[in-house]
């Protein structure tokens, strides 16, 4: 299932939380030789996970991390202004109705789905909380695996080549992209709402007006 | 409740304020417009000092700040720290004290339903903007329903106004570069190197690091290319 859990909560789940912070350890420093840091207890964790982000978790069914993404709101501190923002032609992304998706991590073992599963929540995550864009940072090997799942980002900008290749893009809301990924994932539409009404109460199921 | 109404003229009347009385007053037409009880613009930092315009009366602001309900109202509780909106229907009143504070509140002319949005800005900055009404669940989530978005973008332009008004009470607000930062980092970011950044300015490489560093201080960044990076982002230095 899908958990919809912001980083001050992740104690409660201990196991799914450690999974993730190792696996992504796994993806980014071990399979693909980014710079980034990993702790004595082999955990990749940067400073905006100090910001109690929001993880996205899909949870196997023997309560491991299957894979995961974090989120963060593009008015406070973000990857795609503060370290790519070189990327967005000038202008940083910073907008009340776009947040930002990054770290999206597979563990070597995740159930075949688990990457179109992810991509249907920033699905949710747009339609429930009304807004217009997700913005993600992500490298060359991700836009074959999105354009599987059946969800491609507006690429705005990219550095380095190949393999290292690094892109910022832009997802905008389309209901039908949900359904689509949906689909691909093999998860009924009710399900994946049912699983953020749980996170975030009976309250958050509305698609906002689009007269915005 | 509710009415179509013109986003862009609210937009427009908050950009035209200069003072939060002024913010208050914006708040006050945008509560009639809207037809619903209260409209609430909240600032709270980390030392709980307080800033912001409501419609509520004057006596439940009084007793508020009075009694410190700050530190147990469920609304601040359960948005901070978070960045999606919240209907106070699934906040926690389950709580003996959270119990008394709601029905202090109602007593007081608080509506029953209300619906917050936390506002993340910049270093760390927390506020919330409410909305609030008395009227019932179906009611309600129509209205949110309807105004949901612009809502969102309303309580942004509070917020950029407050932080407009009061640029001191920003945590760290980040500092502008010195002309001679502003031309170092300009040229590391067209790709010249420490030399010849040195030799363009005529300084020596060591005056250049000093430069270099205190411009990556002053932008909180990692190193060099997190500061180029930075200071574009931030419109700071444009190449």
């Amino acid at each position: 299932m899908l958990r919809y859990l912001y980083a001050d909560e992740l104690h409660k789940f201990p196991k799914l939380a450690e999974g993730m912070f190792r696996d992504r350890a796994d993806q980014f420093k071990t399979r693909l030789g980014w710079d980034v840091h990993v702790n004595e207890k082999g955990e990749e964790r940067d400073q905006y996970d100090d910001l109690n982000p929001l993880y996205v978790i899909w949870e196997e069914p023997d309560g491991s991390h299957g894979g995961s993404m974090r989120i963060l709101p593009t008015t406070g501190p973000v990857m795609v202004t503060d370290v790519f923002g070189h990327l967005t032609g000038g202008q940083p992304i910073r907008s009340p109705l776009i947040w930002e998706v990054t770290r999206f991590c597979l563990s070597r073992g995740a159930s075949p789905h688990t990457a179109g599963a992810i991509m249907l929540s920033g699905g949710e995550v747009m339609e429930g909380f009304g807004l217009t864009h997700i913005a993600g940072v992500f490298d060359a090997r991700m836009i074959r695996i999105y354009r599987l799942i059946g969800s491609s980002p507006i690429v705005l900008g990219s550095e380095g080549t190949g393999r290292d290749q690094i892109s910022v893009g832009l997802w905008p809301y389309s209901a039908e992209d949900c359904n689509r990924v949906a689909e691909r994932a093999g998860i009924p539409r009710e399900l994946s709402r049912l699983w953020f009404r749980t996170a975030f109460g009976p309250t958050a199921r509305h698609r906002f007006a689009l007269s915005a | 409740m509710g009415t179509k109404f013109d986003l862009s003229r609210v937009l427009e009347d908050l950009e035209n304020t200069s003072t939060l009385d002024e913010l208050g007053a914006v708040a006050v037409g945008l509560r009639d417009k809207l037809k619903i009880d209260h409209i609430v613009y909240h600032w709270v930092d980390g030392g709980g000092d307080q800033y912001g315009c409501t419609t509520y009366p004057d006596a439940w602001v009084a007793r508020y700040q009075e009694r410190n309900y700050h530190r147990i109202d469920p609304v601040i509780l359960g948005c901070f720290q978070r960045f999606q909106p919240v209907d106070w229907k699934a906040l926690d009143w389950s709580g003996k004290v959270a119990k008394a504070f709601l029905k202090d509140a109602l007593a007081h002319g608080v509506g029953n339903q209300g619906y917050s949005i936390p506002i993340r800005g910049p270093n760390g900055q927390f506020a919330l903007f409410t909305v609030n009404h008395s009227c019932t669940d179906d009611a309600w989530q129509a209205f949110i329903g309807a105004y949901g978005r612009e809502l969102i973008l309303i309580a942004h332009y509070f917020n950029r106004k407050a932080l407009e008004f009061e640029r001191s009470r920003q945590p760290d607000s980040p500092r502008s570069l010195s002309p001679r930062e502003i031309d170092a980092m300009t040229l590391l970011a067209l790709g010249y190197s420490r030399a010849q950044v040195a030799h363009s300015l005529s300084i020596s490489e060591h005056t250049l690091r000093v430069y270099i560093e205190s411009a990556r201080a002053k932008l909180g960044a990692l190193n060099t290319t997190h500061a180029i990076a930075k200071a574009l982002s931030r419109g700071l230095i444009v190449v």
